[in-house]
């Protein structure tokens, strides 16, 4: 069936609503949108072809080299509602932090075996760092193994009480 | 703004984080132990993306080439690196050491920007310090544990870092805009970073039972944000450029 010829107005809602597709390729449970890296969306008043739209985006590490992968995904998705053209930009205005993480998007860590950044109050401390519940047995008798793991953004822990080693997205 | 004065703070930090991060990226397969491999592995990584983060403000709002152009086709004397970030990783005492003397004064540096007067700066430091945390966090552990350790690993600290002192001085070598860089609130300038970083890693340094070494003035290694390096530059940079030298025009 052909696309009725009448051309209509995206609004920015319907494009936070297409992102929710777009997911982290290195935590596949995760949106950009749970994981807090999309900063903001800006629709253009135009129609159909000749209407446009930016997305922003803020890394959760500098060097996280999911970025490039994340922005195209963002592109073919958004390009997808029919925009004329779509510009994803990555800039550092909005500093992400873990806390920009939502609630929703923790609980989906830990079901996926990833144990959720604590929050920080303040300074990060070693202190801080050591308050971590296992994902696999929710005991808290855990402690850290390395500050660096599989990806930038996680750490390596082990839980002393199902003697199991586990993975956790790091508090930024 | 004078723009030749945020061109150099820009490029000695760029290309600091640059060679360190190709140096940690040495560690790789070969860690003394797994984390510790994965360790400088992904600091390898985290520094090589602040230098691309950097060498991209460069690009986007002074008009310097491409961040893959300058990374990997500059000549040698146009890098403003410090020329302890240049030398080999030695044995691991000596890679553990630089890496805590590097990146607190990299902490601090970032954490002096992240109130920089000049916003695109700023507003990276602000991220890079909360990753930077990381780093140190790693390095002060290591350097109790072995500083405390046995006699052997407190004897190979204290000689790495009676060695690595007078390069790690170098770090603060002044360059031709301090002043002006402090009077546009764009940067306090190396040697308020210095003072700031002696009295951050003698806190540490004692703590791990180690001294810090008193280096005579005459003793510092500068040179390199004047793009005068050591041996070992030349030989780093012809390894890491030479896939991208081959063919510089190649899309990947």
């Amino acid at each position: 069936m052909k696309t009725p010829a009448v051309a209509t107005v995206i609004d920015a809602a319907a494009v936070w609503a297409a992102l929710e597709n777009v997911k982290d390729p290195e935590i596949p449970v995760l949106t950009v949108v749970d994981m807090g890296i999309i900063t903001e969306v800006i629709t253009s008043g135009a129609e159909g072809d000749m209407q446009t739209c930016t997305v922003t985006m803020t890394p959760t590490f500098v060097g996280c080299p999911a970025i490039d992968v994340m922005k195209k995904s963002i592109r073919e998705e958004v390009t997808r509602l029919g925009f004329g053209y779509v510009t994803v930009n990555v800039d550092f205005e909005n500093t992400w932090t873990s806390d920009r993480m939502s609630e929703e998007a923790k609980i989906k860590l830990e079901k996926f075996g990833l144990a959720p950044p604590v929050v920080i109050e303040g300074e990060l401390t070693e202190e801080q760092l050591n308050n971590v519940r296992c994902p696999h047995c929710h005991s808290t008798d855990t402690t850290l193994r390395s500050a660096f793991g599989s990806t930038l953004c996680r750490a390596i822990r082990f839980c002393f009480t199902c003697q199991q080693g586990f993975e956790q997205f790091k508090p930024v | 703004m004078n723009n030749e004065a945020l061109k150099d703070l820009l490029y000695k930090m760029a290309d600091d984080a640059l060679i360190i991060g190709h140096r940690n990226s040495e560690w790789t397969g070969i860690g003394p132990m797994l984390e510790e491999d994965l360790a400088f592995s992904s600091m390898a990584q985290d520094k090589i993306g602040h230098a691309q983060a950097l060498y991209q403000i460069l690009h986007e709002i002074l008009g310097e080439p491409e961040p893959d152009k300058v990374a990997f086709l500059r000549e040698e004397k146009l890098f403003k690196c410090c020329q302890f970030v240049e030398l080999p990783i030695g044995e691991y005492d000596f890679s553990l050491v630089r890496h805590f003397l590097f990146d607190h004064a990299e902490a601090i540096r970032y954490e002096m920007l992240a109130g920089s007067s000049f916003q695109p700066l700023a507003q990276l430091a602000k991220k890079i310090k909360g990753e930077i945390k990381y780093h140190t966090m790693h390095a002060d552990t290591f350097l109790k544990q072995l500083g405390k350790g046995n006699e052997e690993s407190h004897a190979r600290l204290q000689q790495a870092l009676n060695f690595a002192m007078p390069y790690a001085l170098g770090i603060f070598e002044q360059g031709p805009y301090e002043a002006e860089l402090a009077v546009q609130r764009i940067f306090a300038g190396e040697e308020a970073l210095k003072t700031r970083w002696l009295e951050k890693i003698s806190v540490v340094v004692e703590a791990a039972g180690l001294q810090l070494p008193v280096v005579a003035a005459d003793k510092i290694v500068y040179g390199g944000r004047k793009g005068f390096h050591s041996e070992y530059l030349k030989a780093l940079l012809d390894e890491m450029c030479e896939v991208v030298r081959t063919d510089p025009e190649a899309e990947w």
